[in-house]
């Protein structure tokens, strides 16, 4: 990257914008989160509350799974732990811009850092884009919307409760698998996303209900691609 | 509404939690410099993560899933709009679930 990589309005804007369709894709799933939430018994403020702070769907429904009253505090904290690995595992890929910014900027950022948001830095990067403030942009645009649509959820509650398998709960696939398309550079991505793909399985079958097989797919998956590119240049 | 105490010490410890995620990962990395392999697993990574994450909901989703992902990739290859290929890979899926 040749460029200085800045941090500005513009950027800020440019993010946003990316990010509101995929914002779309996530809106089913903060008004499921919502209405599990009801369910589980927390009151509008403690659901919008959690979505606002936790801002994480997919450790939020784990959690709320088995939630009990009162609340289990070191369970919901450890699934957060776990689900949420897999953030630990994207913040390195984003060094190209957080190791040139300072100070507030970088932990404000990380605090919005999520999948989606994550996935089209990545996209900007790789296309030398050098405006950093895209992240906290499209990390804005999925979070006012995601705490928009769980409190929905909340208030909806009893009346909206799409069955398990109602093909609107795809929309959440739908959004990562777009993401993917991009994130694709040709034939060296083949065997690392077969492996991948064949661990995450083989885990999800033997840990069901965990998001282990996220963590262990994905470490597989990166392990192996770095493997061989180490043999192809040797 | 209302807000129960231990519903609010789960919730301060869930944000923490994910917080030492979003954080902790980069700031790790910044006080260990990773080697070359390293590096080239972290390129890696975007693209596993999201496989290791989509795979088992796509092998056990079924026909609907199948047509629905299908879709997916077709309408973001054509479009480049992920917006776009999530309303056509959602669409295909509840068509093929309405024809079961």
């Amino acid at each position: 990257m040749t460029d200085a990589v800045r941090f500005t309005r513009a950027g800020m804007r440019r993010g946003l914008r990316q990010a509101l369709p995929v914002s779309l894709g996530i809106l089913p799933f903060g008004i499921v989160t919502g209405v599990v939430a009801q369910g589980a018994g927390l009151s509008l403020a403690e659901t919008t509350l959690m979505s606002a702070t936790v801002f994480a769907g997919a450790s939020q429904l784990m959690a709320l799974g088995s939630w009990a009253h009162p609340a289990p505090v070191l369970g919901a904290t450890l699934a957060a732990l776990v689900v949420n690995l897999r953030l630990a595992l994207m913040g390195p890929a984003l060094a190209p811009w957080l190791d040139r910014l300072r100070g507030w900027r970088v932990w404000l950022t990380l605090f919005f850092l999520v999948d989606h948001g994550w996935a089209m830095a990545i996209t900007e990067i790789r296309a030398g884009r050098s405006d950093a403030g895209f992240l906290l942009g499209s990390g804005l645009a999925l979070w006012l919307p995601w705490v928009v649509t769980s409190a929905a959820g909340h208030l909806l509650g009893s009346l909206l409760r799409p069955p398990p398998g109602h093909p609107l709960f795809f929309a959440a696939l739908a959004a990562f698998i777009s993401l993917l398309v991009p994130l694709w550079r040709g034939r060296q991505d083949l065997l690392p996303w077969a492996v991948a793909a064949l661990v995450a399985l083989l885990v999800a079958r033997l840990l069901p209900g965990s998001y282990w097989h996220i963590v262990a797919g994905a470490l597989a998956g990166s392990l192996t691609g770095a493997l061989a590119e180490r043999r192809g240049a040797a | 509404m209302s807000l129960d105490p231990a519903t609010l010490a789960a919730i301060l410890g869930m944000t923490l939690a994910t917080y030492l995620c979003r954080a902790g990962g980069y700031w790790l990395f910044r006080q260990i410099r990773p080697g070359r392999t390293m590096r080239a697993a972290l390129a890696y990574l975007p693209g596993t993560l999201f496989v290791g994450y989509v795979a088992p909901g796509l092998w056990s989703g079924g026909p609907q899933a199948w047509a629905g992902g299908a879709m997916t990739v077709a309408a973001m290859v054509a479009t480049g709009n992920v917006g776009v290929a999530i309303f056509a890979g959602t669409g295909a899926a509840w068509l093929v679930w309405l024809l079961r």
